[in-house]
C-alpha cells in the first residue's frame, strides 16, 4: 500500500497538469466559465430558498431567524455537496471519456479519478470566496473556526476519493451504474442535513443520519462557517477513519480491476 | 545486450459477443467473470506464445495481416496492456507512437498541449521546457502554436503529436502505423528522424503495412501470423515470403470465386472456345529456379508453359498469349505469327514455353489468355481469362507497365542518398 501511495505521489506533476487542463478547458470554452461552476449550487440555493422560505414557509423557515440566513445555511452545505456529487457523476464516466489515454499510451489509470475529485475540489475552493462574500453581504460574521476548513477538506477528499475509485472501476463493467448513481445521489442529498438542520431531525431518524458519513462532513462545514464553532470532533474522527477505510477498499478494487480497463473501456 | 526480451507471451481477449452479454453484478460475482480467468470457449487468442529478443540499437520490423496480433504485441511491449501469460523485459525509456496526440485537449492552445502531452508521456515540465523550441520547430507550427488545437488540421495535429513523442528521447521507440496518416511532406521528415534514432543506437520496433519502408529501415523483420511468429530474418527474405503467402491466399480466394462463376455455362463458353483440333492443357508458370509459382516480383524472370495436343496433323497454326490486368486492360499480347515464326507442322503432342526475363508490370493481379489458332484467326483452342497470377513489387510506381528507367540529375539538384533503397 505504501508503495502504491509513493507511486501516486510520483505522478503528482501529471495530476497537477491534468487538473489544470480540465480547469483551463472549462474556463476557456465559455466566457462564463467560472460562473458555470457556481451556477448549479447557486440555482439549488435559490430554488430551496424560494420553496421553503416563501412558498411553504410563507417568509419564514422554522429554526432560522430569517430567510436570508436559511439561504446562507443552504449555500454552506450545497457547495461541498456539489463537489461530492459532481465527483461521483464524473468519475462514472472518466475512464470511458479518457479512453484514448488508457488504450493508446502507458498511463497510470488511477490518476483519472484522482483528477476528477481534485478538479472538483478546486471548483469548490473557487466557490468559497463567494460563500464568504454572502456571509459579509448578509451581515453574518465568521469565527476563527473557519480555519478548521483544511480538516474538513481532507475528510471529504478521502471519502469521496474512495467512492470514486469504486464507481469509476465498476462502471467500466456495469454500464447501468451510471443511471442508478444519479438517482442514488438525489436520495443521498436528502439524507444529508443540507436543506434542513441536523438538530431539527427527530431522534429516531438521527440514528440513520449518523450512519451517513456525508452528514458529518457537511456538518463540519456548517459548524466551522455557519455556526462558528468546533465540529463534533468524535463523530468527525470516526468519519475520517471510515473515509480512509473506504479509500483503502476503493483503491483495492480499482487496482484489482486495473488490467481489465484497457479491454473494456 | 538485449533491449527487449519477449518470452513466451500469450494474450487472450474475451470474445466480443461475450463481453456484450448482459452482465449483472450478481452474475459476475456468482460466475466470477470479473476476477476469474477467461474460459477457453469464450476467448480470442490474439497471441499464442510469442518469443523474441531485440538487441539494443537494432531496428525490428513487425509485419502481418490485420488481426494477426501485431498491435496487441506492440501494446504489450509499450506496457499498455498486460500479457495473459509470459514475460516482457525492456531496458530503457520507451516511447510508443501508437496514437499521436493522445490527451490533447481541443480547447487549449498547442503550447499548453505540448506540456500536457509531454507530462502524460512521462517528461517533467522542466524537460519539456528545454525541448519546447525543438518540438515546435520540428512540427513546423511556429505560427499556430498559440491557437487552440481544435483549429489544427489533421496533419498539423499529427505533426505536433509526432514531434512531442519523438522528443521524449526514448531508448526504445515503438511505432505502430502512425506514419500512414501523415501528410506527404512530413512522412519523409519522420523517416529521417527515425533514421537519426538508428544512427544514435536506439532500439526501434516498427509495425507497418508499408512493406517497402519496412524493408528499407529495418535490420530484421518478424512476420506474425495468427498470434505466432511465422518467420524471422532479413527484411527482404521475410517480406518476400509474406507477399508470397498473401498472394497465394488471394489466389485461393480467386479460385473459389471462379469455381462459383463456372457454374454458369454461358460464362464458361465465353472463357474457352475453339474447334479443339489443337488442344491446350496444363498452363503453368515457373520462376527462374523452375518452381511452379504464381506470384512474381516485377523484375523477376519467369516462364509460361503449356502442353498442346493435335488431334490430327496441321500445318497452319499460331500460338498466342495475352496479359490483362484486373481492370481488363490488355497490357500485352503477342503470338508466334506476329514474331515471324512460320508454322510448318504439328502432330501428336508437344510443349510450348515462353521465357520472360522480367514482367515489368506494376503491382496487381493479372489474367492470361492462351490460344492456338490459324493464321486467319480460326480458333483451335482459346482460353480467355483462365489463368491468373500476381505481381507484387516493393516499388510503388503506378500505371500498367514498369518501364525500365533511371533518374539522372545535374546542376543544382540534390537528393539525399538514403532516400532510395
Amino acid at each position: 500500500m505504501i508503495e502504491k501511495l509513493k507511486e501516486i505521489i510520483r505522478h503528482r506533476e501529471l495530476i497537477f497538469t491534468l487538473v489544470s487542463r480540465e480547469l483551463k478547458a472549462r474556463y476557456r470554452g465559455t466566457v462564463l466559465g467560472f460562473f458555470w461552476s457556481l451556477f448549479n449550487p447557486l440555482l439549488l440555493m435559490l430554488v430551496y430558498t424560494v420553496v421553503f422560505g416563501f412558498i411553504v414557509g410563507g417568509g419564514r423557515v422554522a429554526g432560522f431567524e430569517s430567510t436570508k440566513l436559511y439561504a446562507l445555511f443552504l449555500f454552506n452545505g450545497i457547495l461541498p455537496w456539489t463537489w461530492f456529487s459532481s465527483s461521483m457523476l464524473e468519475s462514472a464516466n472518466v475512464l470511458n471519456v479518457q479512453g484514448a489515454l488508457i488504450k493508446k499510451i502507458k498511463f497510470p489509470v488511477e490518476v483519472l479519478p484522482i483528477m476528477v475529485v481534485t478538479t472538483n475540489m478546486v471548483h469548490f475552493l473557487f466557490g468559497l470566496p463567494v460563500l464568504v462574500a454572502f456571509f459579509l453581504i448578509f451581515g453574518k460574521s465568521l469565527s476563527p473556526w473557519v480555519l478548521f476548513l483544511p480538516v474538513s477538506l481532507f475528510a471529504q477528499y478521502v471519502f469521496t476519493m474512495g467512492l470514486c475509485f469504486f464507481v469509476s472501476a465498476l462502471t467500466v463493467h456495469f454500464k447501468d451504474i451510471k443511471d442508478i448513481l444519479s438517482n442514488l445521489l438525489t436520495l443521498w442529498f436528502f439524507a444529508t442535513p443540507i436543506i434542513y438542520t441536523y438538530d431539527s431531525v427527530p431522534k429516531a431518524l438521527k440514528y440513520v443520519l449518523n450512519l451517513n458519513p456525508m452528514t458529518h462532513i457537511i456538518e463540519s462545514y456548517h459548524f466551522s462557517f455557519y455556526f462558528g464553532s468546533l465540529p463534533h470532533y468524535k463523530r468527525f474522527t470516526v468519519t475520517i477513519l471510515v473515509g480512509l477505510f473506504f479509500l483503502y477498499l476503493g483503491y483495492l478494487l480499482f487496482d484489482k480491476l486495473r488490467d481489465t480497463f484497457v479491454e473494456e473501456v | 545486450m538485449e533491449a527487449v526480451q519477449v518470452c513466451d507471451v500469450f494474450k487472450f481477449y474475451k470474445k466480443h459477443a461475450d463481453s456484450h452479454k448482459f452482465l449483472t453484478i450478481k452474475s459476475a460475482l456468482v460466475n466470477k467473470t470479473l476476477f476469474g480467468d477467461i474460459q477457453v470457449g469464450e476467448r480470442f487468442e490474439a497471441l499464442r506464445g510469442v518469443s523474441f529478443n531485440v538487441e539494443a540499437g537494432r531496428t525490428l520490423g513487425i509485419i502481418g495481416e490485420n488481426g494477426s496480433g501485431k498491435s496487441t504485441l506492440l501494446k504489450i511491449l509499450a506496457g499498455i496492456s498486460k500479457p495473459t501469460a509470459g514475460e516482457v523485459l525492456t531496458r530503457g525509456r520507451i516511447s510508443a507512437l501508437i496514437e499521436l496526440g493522445a490527451g490533447f485537449h481541443p480547447e487549449i492552445s498547442g503550447r499548453e498541449n505540448i506540456f500536457i502531452n509531454g507530462v502524460i508521456l512521462g517528461l517533467s515540465r522542466k524537460e519539456i521546457q528545454e525541448k519546447y523550441e525543438e518540438i515546435v520547430r520540428f512540427a513546423e507550427l511556429e505560427e499556430f502554436i498559440d491557437n487552440p488545437v481544435k483549429s489544427y488540421s489533421s496533419g498539423m495535429f499529427m505533426r505536433l503529436g509526432f514531434s512531442i513523442a519523438i522528443n521524449v528521447n526514448p531508448e526504445i521507440l515503438l511505432i505502430d502505423e502512425v506514419l500512414a496518416v501523415g501528410d506527404a511532406s512530413f512522412v519523409p521528415k519522420c523517416l529521417d528522424k527515425i533514421n537519426e534514432f538508428r544512427r544514435h543506437g536506439k532500439t526501434i520496433i516498427f509495425v507497418s503495412h508499408d512493406l517497402s519502408t519496412i524493408e528499407r529501415i529495418c535490420d530484421e523483420v518478424i512476420w506474425i501470423k495468427k498470434g505466432l511468429v511465422e518467420m524471422r530474418g532479413y527484411p527482404k527474405r521475410v517480406v518476400d515470403a509474406y507477399l508470397e503467402y498473401v498472394g497465394k491466399k488471394d489466389e485461393v480466394k480467386t479460385l473459389v470465386q471462379h469455381g462459383e462463376e463456372e457454374k454458369e455455362a454461358a460464362r464458361e463458353r465465353e472463357k474457352r472456345w475453339g474447334s479443339r483440333e489443337i488442344e491446350i492443357a496444363n498452363v503453368r508458370m515457373f520462376d527462374a529456379q523452375g518452381r511452379e509459382k504464381y506470384i512474381f516480383q516485377s523484375d523477376e524472370p519467369l516462364a509460361i508453359e503449356f502442353d498442346v495436343t493435335a488431334a490430327g496433323p496441321q500445318d497452319d497454326f499460331v500460338f498466342g498469349i495475352g496479359v490483362f490486368n484486373g481492370e481488363g486492360v490488355h497490357c500485352y499480347g503477342s503470338n508466334t505469327m506476329l514474331e515471324n515464326y512460320a508454322s510448318e507442322s504439328i502432330a501428336g503432342s508437344g510443349r510450348v514455353r515462353l521465357q520472360v526475363p522480367a514482367l515489368n508490370l506494376v503491382n496487381g493481379t493479372y489474367f492470361l489468355d492462351i490460344a492456338a489458332h490459324k493464321r486467319d484467326g480460326y480458333p483451335f483452342d482459346y482460353h480467355h481469362f483462365q489463368y491468373s497470377f500476381r505481381v507484387t513489387s516493393s516499388h510503388r510506381d503506378v500505371g500498367i507497365a514498369r518501364i525500365p528507367h533511371q533518374w539522372m540529375f545535374s546542376g543544382g539538384i540534390h537528393f539525399k542518398k538514403n532516400e532510395n533503397p
